[in-house]
């Protein structure tokens, strides 16, 4: 179980201190599917980033399975269990993607072994197993060798931020495949999904909607999807923005 | 053949992969003498009459056959200039690997200067394998000035790998080549400066004859105040392709100094240079450090992966 208690984030931006999280208080039960979804500019990305540890909130505090977890690097946390897809991949010069599922995998995993996560992700892994993690792969590819990574670990909590973001509509398919099994298999795992597509949405035991730094809703998808779809967030963005001005 | 000690087997492994006596032909020099030699009916090897080096000579046509010259130092003081030049026939496909390993016990200064002259025929396909590295805690310095000359005739391909990441203080790396029509010339340098380690890499690459094409790429680490300089430059004088890269990571207070140039002298010379120094990313040590790497754990991977 994840609880986040009265969370606050802020930041410098153009001498203004901008508030990126406000109190927010948050608990997400085990063997859950959660997707947070809202605006862009909501705070998603950063809200995912504090619970891997590497956005350090300002204020509140945070527990894993009832460990206080608030001042733990983003080192302790991995190894507690909390895997982070990112949203955008990062790209290394030389290491190959047999060496970051290796690094994944936290053992010296064979080609075998390696290539099975990334059938997973719908990679040939004969073609993909010895090249680099840099810029000759596409971002597509990118994208699923990270999805890749966290499903070589043995992960309690997982994070995927935007996975959908930069995949072609086949790997999507796959994508939605690969979520599905991840919560069918007997683990007891909570994944938290950043995402906007309605695909993803309709798979969750719960949808989140942060807006503004804060949880506007939560519930199951059955009470929270039709009020997204066709609501504030899909229609009327131009009014939205008008105000704004 | 005199029996090598214990520290010159390890250098001997660490320079050559090499865990005892090659196959095929080699030169083994150890401490400013030779101390084991071996010749196949295509590879002779002979010493230069003043004393000073020897002679390869690969006969044309010679296939899948290797030539190892690896030389070790474990004498503190001892300063040598080694002259070896390799006459490679045509048509010829060879592993040539050499290298050199000091261990510095003692308060003097070691130093071994290895002067390497290569005359590729036409058509034959050479691959060079070069690996520095120093080891002993001695005040002594370990030195190691390579001086690298390859002359390529019509349609020839070299590749060469030089590696230095470890343990050598001071060195001054010169690279020459000079390509005949259509040759090839691909290198690849690994560099790694530690402590107070001072390297100076320079490479000219002259493009002579049409259709012929070099590729040079250096990447390489500084850690701790070490200075590196590194300079690439490729000439083009005809209708030629002609590649740099430079790519370094700095790190602690290490220092490093990028010099690439390129001159074309021809119209059809295409010639491209790129080069970028900078600390390791942020972002990799975070995404490391998501998979459960410490940050200490994650920069190691992130320096092995790049050098390798």
């Amino acid at each position: 179980m994840l609880e986040l208690k009265n969370i606050s984030f802020s930041a410098d931006s153009d001498g203004k201190n901008a508030e990126i999280i406000r109190d927010l208080t948050l608990t997400v039960g085990d063997n859950r599917f959660v997707v947070i979804t809202g605006p862009n500019g909501g705070g998603k990305s950063t809200l995912a980033k504090i619970i891997a540890g590497i956005v350090t909130p300002t204020s509140g505090q945070m527990l894993l399975n009832g460990e206080d977890i608030t001042s733990k690097s983003i080192t302790e946390r991995a190894r507690m269990g909390v895997g982070f897809a990112f949203q955008q991949p990062v790209r290394f010069k030389g290491l190959t993607v047999h060496d970051l599922m290796r690094i994944a995998a936290g053992k010296d995993i064979t080609a075998a072994d390696a290539c099975e996560y990334l059938s997973e992700v719908g990679l040939c892994a004969k073609d993909y197993i010895d090249r680099e993690v840099n810029a000759s792969l596409s971002g597509g590819e990118l994208k699923r060798i990270e999805i890749a990574t966290v499903l070589a670990r043995d992960v309690k909590l997982a994070l995927f931020d935007e996975p959908e973001a930069g995949i072609d509509l086949w790997s999507f398919n796959n994508l939605i495949r690969i979520f599905e099994k991840m919560r069918n298999t007997d683990k007891k795992r909570t994944i938290i999904v950043i995402s906007h597509q309605e695909r993803i949405l309709n798979i969750a035991d719960e949808i989140i909607v942060l807006a503004d730094g804060q949880v506007t809703k939560q519930g199951t998808k059955d009470e929270i999807l039709p009020e997204i779809i066709g609501g504030k967030f899909a229609v009327g963005t131009c009014c939205k923005l008008g105000k704004e001005e | 053949m005199k029996q090598m000690d214990a520290v010159q087997k390890r250098l001997l492994q660490e320079v050559a992969d090499l865990h005892d006596i090659p196959e095929g032909a080699y030169n083994l020099r150890a401490n400013g003498e030779s101390v084991g030699r071996a010749t196949t009916a295509n590879i002779d090897i002979q010493s230069k009459p003043e004393g000073s080096g020897i002679d390869i000579r690969i006969k044309s046509g010679t296939k899948n056959e290797s030539v190892h010259i690896p030389v070790v130092l474990s004498e503190s003081g001892l300063k040598e200039t080694v002259y070896n030049d390799f006459y490679i026939g045509d048509d010829c496909d060879v592993l040539i690997v050499a290298g050199c390993g000091i261990d510095n016990c003692g308060s003097q200064d070691s130093e071994h200067d290895g002067i390497h002259r290569f005359f590729v025929g036409k058509n034959s396909k050479i691959r060079y394998v070069e690996k520095h590295y120093g080891s002993g805690d001695g005040s002594g310095k370990r030195i190691l000035d390579p001086k690298t000359e390859v002359y390529q005739e019509e349609g020839s391909t070299v590749e060469m790998e030089m590696v230095q990441i470890k343990g050598v203080d001071s060195t001054h790396r010169t690279t020459l080549a000079e390509l005949g029509k259509d040759a090839k010339l691909i290198i690849r340098e690994r560099l790694m400066t530690h402590g107070e380690q001072n390297a100076e890499s320079v490479y000219k690459v002259e493009l002579k004859g049409d259709g012929s094409s070099a590729d040079v790429v250096s990447r390489s680490v500084a850690r701790d105040t070490s200075f590196q300089k590194l300079d690439l430059c490729i000439i083009g004088d005809a209708a030629c392709t002609g590649h740099t890269e430079c790519d370094s990571i700095i790190m602690d207070s290490g220092r490093i100094l990028a010099v690439p140039s390129l001159e074309a002298n021809n119209i059809d010379a295409a010639l491209v240079h790129e080069a970028a120094i900078g600390k390791i990313a942020g972002e990799q040590l975070i995404k490391l450090m998501t998979l459960g790497l410490t940050e200490a754990e994650a920069e190691e991977q992130i320096i092995n992966g790049f050098l390798k």
